[in-house]
Parts: C-alpha cells; structure tokens; sequence
C-alpha cells in the first residue's frame, strides 16, 4: 500500500474528497446498471408464470393489455 | 464464426448463451473492478505533479473508452438493423444506449471532479468536454427516440440512423486534443512507441479498462435479456423455459 495509514489514504493530501467523491459517484450507477435490468426480468419471468399456471388452471384469465407491444 | 454469428441472431439461442455468459462473467467483473479499484486507489504511487488527484483516472479514462466503444457497437447493431432487419441486432442497439449514456455521464462527472483540484474548474467549454457531452445527448436521444414512437419497427429504424448520423462525433471526440487548443493532455498509451505513463500506473489503468468491457458486456447482455423475455412472451421456447423453471 502506498499510504502509511487509513487517514492518510482517506485525505489524499487534500485531494481525498474528490477522488472519493468521484469513486462514489461512479459506484453507484455501476450497482444501478447491473441491477434494475435483472429486476426488470425478474418481474416480467414471475408476472408470465402467474399467467402461465393462470391460463393452465383453466380460470380462463385475459391477456392484460400491456403498453410496449412489438 | 458465422455459425456462431448466425446463431447469435436466433433469440433462444442468445438467451440460453447470454445465460451462462453472465453467470461467468459478473463474478469476473466484480473482481476485476475491486482489484482494479483498491490497486489504484490504495497501491499506484502518485503523481509526481497532479499528486493523489490523478486517480480518478481509474475511473475517467475506462469509463470514456467503454463509452466510445459502445456507441461503434450501437451504430454497428443500427447498420446490420436497417440493412438486414434483423431483430436482434435492434435489440443490441436499444440496449447499448442507456449503458453507453451512464458511461459517458460518468466520465463527465468525475472529469469534473478531477478537473477541480488540476485546472481549478468544474467545467469548461473544452472541444474534448464539448464532444462528450453531445456524445451523451445522442445517447439519451436514441433512447428517447425509441419511446416516442407508438411503431416499434419505425422507433427501430430512425434510432439506427440517429446512432449513424452521430458517428460523425466520434473523430472529433478522438482528435479533439490534437485539433484544438484543450485542457486535456495528449493520449499518454500508445499502441505503438513508448507510452508516456509508468508501468506502475498503467496496469492498474489497464486491468480497470478491462473491467469496464466486462461491465459494459455484462449489462448490455442483462438488458437484452429483459427485452427479449417481454417480447418474446408470447413464444414457445420462451413459454417452456418460464414452465420449466
């Protein structure tokens, strides 16, 4: 490790806020990205097998009409 | 490798391949961003003039080079799109758009903050800055463009020729240093010829560029992944996987 301590890596020598700052700042989109696309899937892969075991069961369930046809 | 290419067109294909690409590659991403992280962070000496601000290149510079390599990608999957019509070369392109947006702003943010404490501001009209910053309206625009037509194969289409007609913008973001007075330094890696940075410093840089490919690849395949299991809802194959699982 290049620092000789935890608070000096923390302050950078005054630079600490900005390179912090600017890890955190990226961090955060970077968890965003991986995370809203598979709980994006997620979603839709449990609301087609409720509509799965729905229409298998016979009950007879319409299609709800969802926006974003292709 | 055209069987692979021919391959990858078929969507129950590329979700099953995209399915185990991912298990692989997330784990390998994550590792590779947080050695990447704490060797640049922590490890690096630093440097000699900036001082400790100079790392936040391990952030800056993976995430403009990803960002550039996206929209090739993306301008790539509108070509094939409208020469072709191909599906999934539609769906490559529309999800390449919002990964390539974040990168760009993440480049742009933390240029600003690396850009505080070096040049003494925030932000300045620098022909560099100014490139990047059109670089991400295209993005949000092919994003915003899709949504605002009611038909999805026309969303397709103008989308692939907004993404072409920005190809304009990617010289210039290259050039930019050379071309006009800037802020900015010089390319410092050079595939040939001496690099102008010490090995200390470059192999972090260059582990944590890898690690935004990673990154880009993985999210791109997670948001093709969710745009095929909607659209293709009404599919057997796709039917048969949600039964089985």
């Amino acid at each position: 490790m290049y620092f000789e301590s935890l608070s000096a890596a923390w302050d950078m020598d005054g630079h600490g806020l900005y390179v912090w700052s600017a890890y955190a700042l990226t961090a955060l989109p970077l968890v965003l990205m991986v995370w809203l696309p598979v709980k994006r899937m997620r979603q839709h892969w449990r609301w087609l097998q409720a509509e799965q075991r729905r229409s298998g069961a016979g009950t007879g369930a319409q299609t709800p009409a969802m926006e974003s046809d292709l | 490798m055209w069987t692979f290419i021919h391959k990858l067109g078929s969507p129950p294909w590329f979700f099953r391949f995209s399915g185990t690409l991912v298990r692989w590659l997330l784990p390998i991403t994550v590792t590779l961003l947080l050695v990447g992280a704490i060797w640049g962070l922590l490890v690096a000496p630093p440097d000699f003039r900036q001082g400790n601000s100079y790392r936040i290149i391990y952030i800056h510079v993976p995430a403009a080079v990803v960002a550039l390599a996206g929209y090739y990608l993306m301008a790539f999957a509108g070509a094939v799109s409208l020469i072709w019509r191909i599906k999934m070369a539609d769906v490559t392109m529309r999800a390449s758009a919002p990964v390539g947006a974040i990168l760009t702003a993440i480049a742009l943010v933390t240029g600003a903050i690396w850009g505080k404490p070096t040049w003494g501001t925030w932000w300045i009209w620098d022909a560099r800055i100014t490139s990047m910053l059109i670089l991400l309206f295209l993005y949000l625009g092919v994003v915003a463009l899709f949504e605002a037509y009611e038909n999805k194969t026309a969303a397709a289409r103008a989308c692939a020729v907004l993404s072409l007609v920005g190809m304009v913008n990617i010289p210039i973001i290259y050039k930019s240093v050379d071309w006009w007075y800037s802020l900015h330094q010089p390319a410092s890696i050079k595939f040939s010829g001496e690099s102008a940075i010490d090995s200390s410093m470059l192999y972090p840089l260059l582990l944590m560029i890898v690690a935004f490919y990673c990154l880009f690849t993985v999210t791109l395949l997670l948001n093709m992944r969710a745009e095929l299991v909607w659209t293709h809802r009404e599919s057997g194959w796709l039917k048969q996987l949600i039964g089985d699982s």
